[in-house]
């Protein structure tokens, strides 16, 4: 049941377990549970953010307006539970239903207006975090006993590692995310629109209607983000969380998605992420190397796994009827007339 | 087989579409029966993809009916006619190529329960569908690690769906083989024989005549005739095409003076490329009209492409003046002074951006590289006398090329070319799409050019353009040469002969 | 003939420079001082010189963004460029005895290297250029983090200061530094038929390429070019902090540099470069701040005019609302012939 679909995925596992193994190898204290349950709740808002961009992405769009969501969702639940008092629960459902309208009105413009994805969610990029600042300067506490429950219970595993709320908040909305994808209808027409847009509008498609629940989609991921990450942090600051939106694009692709749309499993993302958290975890288990090999060494398998896709690509394409995107030889097919 | 007597499936009546220029369905009238498999014919820009676009509501059309089984449907978009069972095909196979096949068949239609898909039994539905085209292949493989032809008969799957009455091929063989070809076909008449109307676009004759019933032409937006396909000589069709009617040709009397004694510019030989064209021969002398002739489809733009460089051939090889050149890019081609006008303007030819002055000064600036510009007053006055000289019609010269018509967009670009002082012209359908002014300007302007000693090879669907001016004529077919005819023997009549034999 | 062309560009080409003029204009009234210069030492200040003085980095930057976009093309990663031309200034100006000159070489050298590994991702292995850049853009900061060793380096250099905060003929150094490399571009593009090929190259590549253009070449020489103008902002940011800050310098200044050429009115979908317009949207980004600042609204509204800014642009040149007024303003014209 395999086909060369499930190629970068594996490869992105393969990696995990070799970048974990070495781990439990090398140093005694990796290889107690604690290691793996704290890797989830560290990444696990980044993990949501990668879930819900990785719809984004496999629709061959891009939402780089997650990180000042997430910032401009913390700030909102701080100001409707410590300035207006409203209990956390409804203050949660408030900043989700907005963030969700947000990323809905990018998808409006995006799919109505025919402006490309990167432009539009860069304005919501300001935007948010502007907004983050109209609410507050400061980065301020978030006050409840809901919040610091929530961030205290956990259900303990053999070893010393436990599942926080927030990481199995985050497993949930993961499987809600892989689910949607692979079991929905609307999960497959995101696939569609990604493979070949002009194509599935001809099998009937709704490409705007599509479009627009996509970013919807990941404003309400993004929002999700940003509670978790607020229940993470206990705090709300406007300047939080700047430059996710890239680790998420980063964990997205790390994960096997196409940045050109249409292949990508939502799973992949969640691989991607924890990639990333674990050379974060061994840099800091070995103690001589400085954080910023991390960074080159996320850039390092992103160029690895672009040029792997890319000659995925350059090999699958050659049996397909459509021409590569850089051939060198003009496209044969004669486009009849100039009425058209 | 075909019972005229039967009330048809869907008939057309009056159909009109026009695009701004351009009068692509003019009052066109057909009718479909079940059982039957019509085939449409004509030329690029008869009118063939309008009409189909109008039927599967990618288009509105301005006038007309559409009657299904006696009824009138209005078919504002592909979901209409797909509801009213009208199933299309294209050519460009239009599934999605990153999803399985079973995620193809069932897309938008996938069974469910409580909101999520069932795959198994999604699985079971499409090997249904596979079932009904004679597929057995595994509906969880990926659509890409098939085949055309295989990919095609999916497409086919698809469209056939539950209730599909109407069933358009829109060049479904154009990239399959013989042995494909023959599977397509065996389908058809199995489809036929269910009931099933077909709608046939193609431009292969053999295949034409190997499975229609009925053949309805049309030629420039209007339709020629209707004939039953046992009734129609190939000639005879050819001629309906090409909108000659063979009896009324007399052999035209030519006064092209023999060019034999000249020396050859550019020689081709066993020049090809797989999947593409086969092996060519052909010897261009100077100060002489080669005319590329053949139906859509046959490897006139192949050649084309093969001669200047701009694909790069992997078979034979190349002289340019007595020497053995490699030729395979355009700059290679620029140096040695060749020039190529391609067929498709709009995405190969203009800038639209661009205004009208850097559209024509861009193949000699580009020649004399990009350190030596040319001076603005040069470049005017190179623009000035070019707009001039093939009276182009423009309110100024930085207007942006996008917004000239069609006839004065072509002009352009052979100004372009003609800067650069070639010694061997290409041109692509020179006269496609362009007003009847500026087709004449552009037909004198060939005759010039040739007299000043220009070499040029024209490609051309006009039959009768290319007897008016060619000393000789390569006639291509299913993608290779079949004849060359010379001197006094060029007439439409041979040449028709030469395409349909 | 010349007239009517200038008559035609009227419209798009005044739409930006009215726009900062009515900035400028606007703010005046609401800031008194904004318009006054003073001469202090012989060195001009002033709200208006001070504008152009922090427009720098985003002009340099949105120079090179405007030849990228012309070419259909994008460059992410000039932010992460300009933390490491920073980083390579500051370390080698701190612990070399290097002359000021050729630390100056080596910071735009490698500012070049990054444009080339992009325009090479994006030329040779045809990645599309916002993955191709991407790259860089999330390993970037993290070179420059290893190259000054993660911490903030601070320096002391008459020479390489000077270029941050002094005076040239009585002008800020580096706004003279940014005028002359925009002259430069400017010249070459106009006076070298290289303008036209990136235009060319940028509005229809498969027609370029069979006049002869060697768009891959072009493409690669667009890159570095982008890596050569981000390297020059990263030395001016460096030297006004007398300090590289690999976290932090040249953050977001991608988005404000397409949002210039955006403001220019250039397509991101390539064809038209407009470099003096380019400056333009730089300056009125730039006003907008100091306008903000000046006028005492909380520095924060900012972004909000930033992302405000950015929509109304995108909305008024999208197809779909071009489209609507021109069916719109034909259907008016048809109803007044009616009558």
């Amino acid at each position: 049941m395999l086909n060369e679909r499930y190629l970068p995925v594996i490869a992105t596992l393969v990696v995990f377990i070799l970048l974990y193994g070495y781990g439990m190898v090398e140093y005694k204290g990796f290889r107690d549970t604690l290691v793996f349950t704290n890797l989830l709740t560290d990444n696990a808002f980044l993990i949501v953010t990668a879930v819900g961009m990785s719809f984004v992405i496999i629709s061959g769009g891009i939402d780089l307006s997650v990180g000042s969501m997430i910032a401009f969702v913390g700030v909102l639940l701080a100001y409707l539970i410590t300035g207006l008092g409203i209990h956390p629960v409804y203050a949660a459902i408030i900043a989700l239903l907005t963030a969700t309208f947000f990323g809905m009105m990018m998808g409006v413009i995006i799919a109505y207006f025919e402006i490309q994805p990167f432009i539009v969610t860069l304005a919501g990029l300001f935007l948010f975090r502007g907004l983050a600042y109209m609410i507050n300067l400061n980065s301020v506490p978030i006050d409840h006993e809901l919040l610091v429950i929530l961030s205290e219970i956990y259900v303990p595993l053999p070893g010393r590692g436990g599942l926080t709320f927030i990481a199995m908040a985050m497993l949930a909305l993961l499987v809600i995310g892989v689910v949607v994808a692979k079991r929905t209808r609307f999960g497959l027409n995101v696939y569609a629109v990604g493979g070949d847009v002009q194509s599935a509008a001809l099998m009937g498609v709704p490409v705007k209607s599509t479009l627009v629940r996509i970013y919807a989609l990941s404003g309400l991921y993004s929002g999700a983000a940003g509670i978790t990450f607020a229940i993470y942090t206990g705090s709300a600051y406007p300047l939080a969380a700047v430059g996710v939106e890239l680790d998420a694009i980063a964990a997205v692709v790390i994960g096997g998605t196409l940045l050109t749309g249409g292949v990508g499993f939502v799973f992949g993302a969640f691989l991607g992420a924890l990639i990333q958290g674990i050379i974060q975890t061994l840099i800091s288990f070995d103690g001589t190397l400085n954080s910023w090999w991390t960074k080159v060494a996320i850039g390092a398998l992103l160029l690895m796994f672009i040029l792997m896709q890319k000659a995925i690509v350059h090999f699958t394409r050659r049996y397909s009827g459509k021409n590569p995107a850089s051939s060198e030889e003009p496209a044969m097919q004669k486009v009849e007339s100039t009425q058209a | 087989m075909t019972d005229v007597n039967q009330p048809p499936l869907l008939s057309i009546e009056h159909i009109n579409k026009r695009f701004p220029g351009v009068r692509a369905l003019n009052d066109v009238s057909l009718t479909f029966h079940s059982g039957e498999v019509h085939a449409l014919l004509g030329e690029n820009g008869a009118g063939k993809s309008t009409l189909i676009k109008v039927l599967t509501g990618i288009y509105a059309k301005d006038s007309g009916d559409i009657t299904l089984e006696g009824r009138k449907v209005h078919i504002k978009n592909s979901q209409d006619a797909q509801n009213s069972g009208i199933r299309t095909v294209y050519q460009e196979i239009n599934l999605i190529p990153t999803m399985t096949v079973a995620e193809n068949l069932t897309l938008l239609d996938q069974p469910r329960r409580f909101g999520m898909i069932r795959w198994r039994s999604a699985h079971s539905q499409a090997r249904e569908m596979l079932a009904r085209v004679g597929l057995d292949i595994d509906p969880n493989s990926l659509l890409v690690s098939h085949s055309i032809a295989v990919q095609q008969m999916v497409a086919i799957a698809r469209a056939l769906g539950s209730k599909a009455r109407l069933l358009i091929l829109d060049e479904p063989t154009a990239s399959l083989d013989s042995d494909e070809i023959a599977r397509l076909f065996g389908l058809m008449r199995q489809l036929k024989a269910q009931g099933m109307a077909i709608i046939f676009v193609t431009h292969f004759l053999d295949q034409v005549y190997a499975i229609s019933d009925t053949i309805s032409v049309l030629r420039n937006g209007s339709h020629v005739g209707t004939f039953k396909t046992r009734a129609l000589s190939q000639t005879e069709l050819v001629g309906h095409m090409l909108g000659k009617d063979l009896d009324m040709l007399q052999h035209e009397q030519r006064d092209i003076t023999e060019t034999e004694e000249k020396p050859v510019v550019l020689s081709l030989s066993q020049v090809g490329k797989t999947g593409m064209l086969k092996p060519v021969d052909l010897n261009l002398r100077q100060g002489e009209i080669v005319g590329l002739a053949g139906l859509l489809g046959s490897g006139r733009t192949e050649l084309c492409e093969l001669a200047y460089g701009a694909a790069r051939s992997d078979q034979g090889s190349k002289t340019w003046l007595g020497q053995s050149l490699p030729i395979n890019t355009p700059k290679q081609a620029i140096e040695q002074g060749m020039a190529y006008c391609p067929e498709d303007r709009k995405h190969r030819g203009i800038i639209a951006e661009l205004s009208v002055r850097e559209n024509l000064i861009l193949a000699l600036q580009s020649s004399r590289g990009w350190w030596s510009r040319i001076p603005m007053a040069e470049q005017q006055a190179v623009v000035s006398e070019f707009i001039e000289r093939l009276s182009i019609k423009t309110s100024d010269m930085e207007k942006p090329i996008g917004e000239l018509s069609g006839g004065n967009q072509q002009k352009v670009i052979l100004a372009r070319w003609l800067v650069t002082n070639p010694k061997l012209l290409i041109l692509d359908e020179p006269t496609r799409g362009i007003d009847v002014g500026a087709h004449h300007d552009i037909l004198n302007i060939i005759r010039e050019l040739c007299e000043e000693g220009m070499s040029l090879l024209v490609a051309s669907s006009e039959v009768e353009e290319i007897v008016a001016f060619a000393h000789r004529v390569v006639v291509l077919r299913d993608r290779g040469k079949v004849s060359e005819i010379v001197g006094n023997q060029i007439s439409q009549k041979s040449i028709i002969q030469a395409i349909a034999q | 003939m010349r007239l009517k062309r200038s008559m035609r560009w009227e419209a798009r080409t005044l739409a930006p420079i009215i726009s900062l003029f009515l900035l400028i204009v606007g703010t005046a009234l609401v800031v008194p001082g904004f318009l006054r210069l003073s001469i202090v030492d012989g060195h001009i200040y002033g709200s208006l010189i001070d504008i152009l003085h922090r427009s720098t980095p985003t002009a340099l930057i949105a120079l090179g963004m405007a030849v990228v976009i012309g070419t259909k093309g994008i460059d992410l990663s000039v932010g992460a460029i300009i933390a490491i031309c920073g980083a390579v200034t500051a370390v080698l100006t701190a612990s070399t005895e290097l002359h000021p000159l050729i630390v100056l070489g080596c910071a735009v050298l490698a500012g070049m290297v990054c444009g080339l590994w992009n325009g090479t991702l994006v030329a040779v292995f045809g990645i599309q250029p916002i993955v191709a850049t991407l790259i860089l853009m999330v390993a970037g900061r993290g070179i420059a983090q290893m190259i000054t060793g993660g911490q903030i380096v601070t320096f002391h250099s008459d020479f390489i200061n000077a270029i941050g905060n002094g005076f040239f003929m009585g002008l800020p150094a580096r706004v003279v530094l940014a005028a002359v490399i925009i002259a430069i571009t400017v010249l070459v593009l106009r006076k070298t038929a290289l303008g036209m090929f990136l235009e060319a190259v940028g509005g229809n590549s498969e027609a370029s390429r069979l006049v002869g253009i060697d768009s891959k070449l072009l493409i690669l020489m667009v890159y570095v070019f982008s890596g050569f103008c981000a390297a020059l902002a990263g030395v001016i940011i460096a030297a006004d902090i007398r300090g590289a800050d690999a976290n932090n310098a040249g953050l977001w200044l991608e988005l404000d540099a397409i949002l210039a050429v955006v403001i220019a009115g250039a397509s991101l979908s390539g064809g038209r470069i407009y470099l003096g317009l380019t400056i333009v949207g730089a300056l009125i980004i730039q006003t907008l701040t100091t306008a903000i600042l000046t006028s005492g609204l909380p520095a924060q509204y900012n972004l909000i005019v930033k992302a405000s800014i950015i929509l109304l642009v995108l909305l008024l040149q999208s197809r779909v609302t071009q489209n609507f007024i021109k069916t719109r303003v034909q259907a008016f014209r048809r109803s007044s012939d009616a009558q």
